[in-house]
C-alpha cells in the first residue's frame, strides 16, 4: 500500500522560497502566475494497511504544527 | 557549576561553547553525547550550533528524537538552565520547549555577520547581570533564523516578557532595517514561560574575547553562572 503525504506551510506563514520563485517568473514571460507556495512530498510504503501509523508519521515527524499542515493521499 | 554541551551528529559549535565555558568562564564543562539518556550532575545544558542530522526534513526536526532530548526536557521541567544557540534554538522550538518556529531567512541568504542585540529583559538567568536596553554586539550565522509564531502566541510571548533579545541598529533602535532575517518583532532570542530555557539565533560563543571582535557574549554565560551561584 502506498501513501503520499503532502506538507505545506500554513496559508498564514510567509514562504520566502515560494516568493522568490514567483518573482523570478517575469523573465520567463510567465506573468499570469501570481503566487507560488513551496511544499514537500513524501512517498510512503506500508504493509497491513496501517493508516494510523502514516497519520502519526505525518503529524509527529513530517510536519511542524506551528508552521505547517499536511494531507495524505492513499493509493 | 558544571556545564554540559550536547553533541548531535552534525553539531559544529560544540568546541566554541566548550572553550568559552572552560577557558573564559573557568567553569567545569563536559560534552554530552546525543545518545545519552541522562544529564544528571549538570547544572546547565548547552545545545550548540551546527546542522544536527544535516538539518534534514527541517532544522532541528530530527534532533528532537535523540534520546538525550527527553532528559534535557525533564531537566528543564525541574528548573535546570538550558541555552540553545542557533541550531540549538531551532531544536528547542521543534521539541516544543520554546514557542514559535524558525523559518528560512527573508531573502533566502545564509547570513554570517555581526549584529546588535537589544536586551529586552533582565529578569532571566541569562541576562541578570545586564541592564535593560543594553546593546550586545554578537554575530549571527544562519539560513533559517526568521522567527515566526502565530499572532496569539506572539502576543503571549510579548505580554509575558519572554522576548530577551531583539535585532537593533548601533543606536539600539529596533527598526525594520536592523532586522536581518525577517523575524517577527525583530526577535533574536526568547525564553520559555518558566524563564529557564533560552533560545537565541546569534552566537555568544563566537564573541567571548575581544580578539574575536567582541566579548559581549560573556554577559550571557556569566549571568548563567551568577544565577546558578545565587539560587
Amino acid at each position: 500500500m502506498k501513501a503520499t503525504v503532502i506538507v505545506t506551510l500554513k496559508p498564514t506563514v510567509l514562504d520566502p522560497q515560494g516568493m522568490t520563485i514567483q518573482r523570478s517568473l517575469g523573465s520567463l514571460g510567465l506573468t499570469d502566475i501570481t503566487d507560488v507556495r513551496q511544499g514537500k512530498i513524501f512517498e510512503v510504503r506500508l504493509k497491513n494497511g496501517s493508516r494510523e501509523q502514516v497519520e502519526r508519521l505525518a503529524k509527529e515527524v513530517l510536519t511542524n504544527p506551528v508552521i505547517e499542515e499536511y494531507r495524505v493521499i492513499w493509493e | 557549576m558544571k556545564f554540559g554541551v550536547v553533541i548531535f551528529p552534525g553539531s559544529n559549535c560544540e568546541q566554541d561553547c566548550y572553550y568559552t565555558i572552560q577557558s573564559v568562564l573557568q567553569q567545569p564543562v563536559e560534552y554530552i553525547w546525543h545518545q545519552d539518556t541522562t544529564v544528571k550532575g549538570f547544572d546547565a545544558v548547552v545545545l550548540p550550533g551546527g546542522f544536527a542530522y544535516g538539518d534534514y526534513l527541517r532544522t532541528g526536526a530530527l534532533a528532537k528524537f535523540s534520546p538525550v532530548m527527553r532528559a534535557v526536557a525533564d531537566f528543564a521541567k525541574k528548573g535546570g538552565l538550558v541555552i540553545g544557540i542557533c541550531n540549538g534554538f531551532q531544536i528547542l522550538t521543534e521539541a516544543g520547549m520554546l514557542p514559535g518556529a524558525l523559518l528560512r531567512n527573508v531573502g533566502l541568504k545564509y547570513l554570517c555577520k555581526f549584529e546588535y542585540l537589544r536586551t529586552e529583559t533582565v529578569d532571566t538567568p541569562f541576562t541578570n547581570l545586564m541592564t535593560k536596553g543594553q546593546l550586545l554586539h554578537i554575530p549571527i550565522g544562519h539560513g533559517e533564523g526568521n522567527f515566526f509564531a502565530d499572532s496569539e502566541t506572539l502576543k503571549r510571548i510579548e505580554d509575558q516578557d519572554q522576548v530577551v533579545f531583539r535585532y537593533a541598529d548601533a543606536h539600539g533602535r529596533v527598526t525594520p532595517e536592523a532586522n536581518p532575517n525577517g523575524s517577527l518583532n525583530n526577535i533574536a532570542g526568547i525564553v520559555n514561560d518558566q524563564r529557564n530555557v533560552l533560545g537565541m539565533m546569534p552566537h555568544p560563543d563566537r564573541a567571548y574575547e575581544s580578539i574575536l571582535g567582541s566579548a559581549d557574549g560573556k554577559w550571557i554565560f556569566e549571568s548563567m553562572v551568577h544565577a546558578l551561584v545565587t539560587r
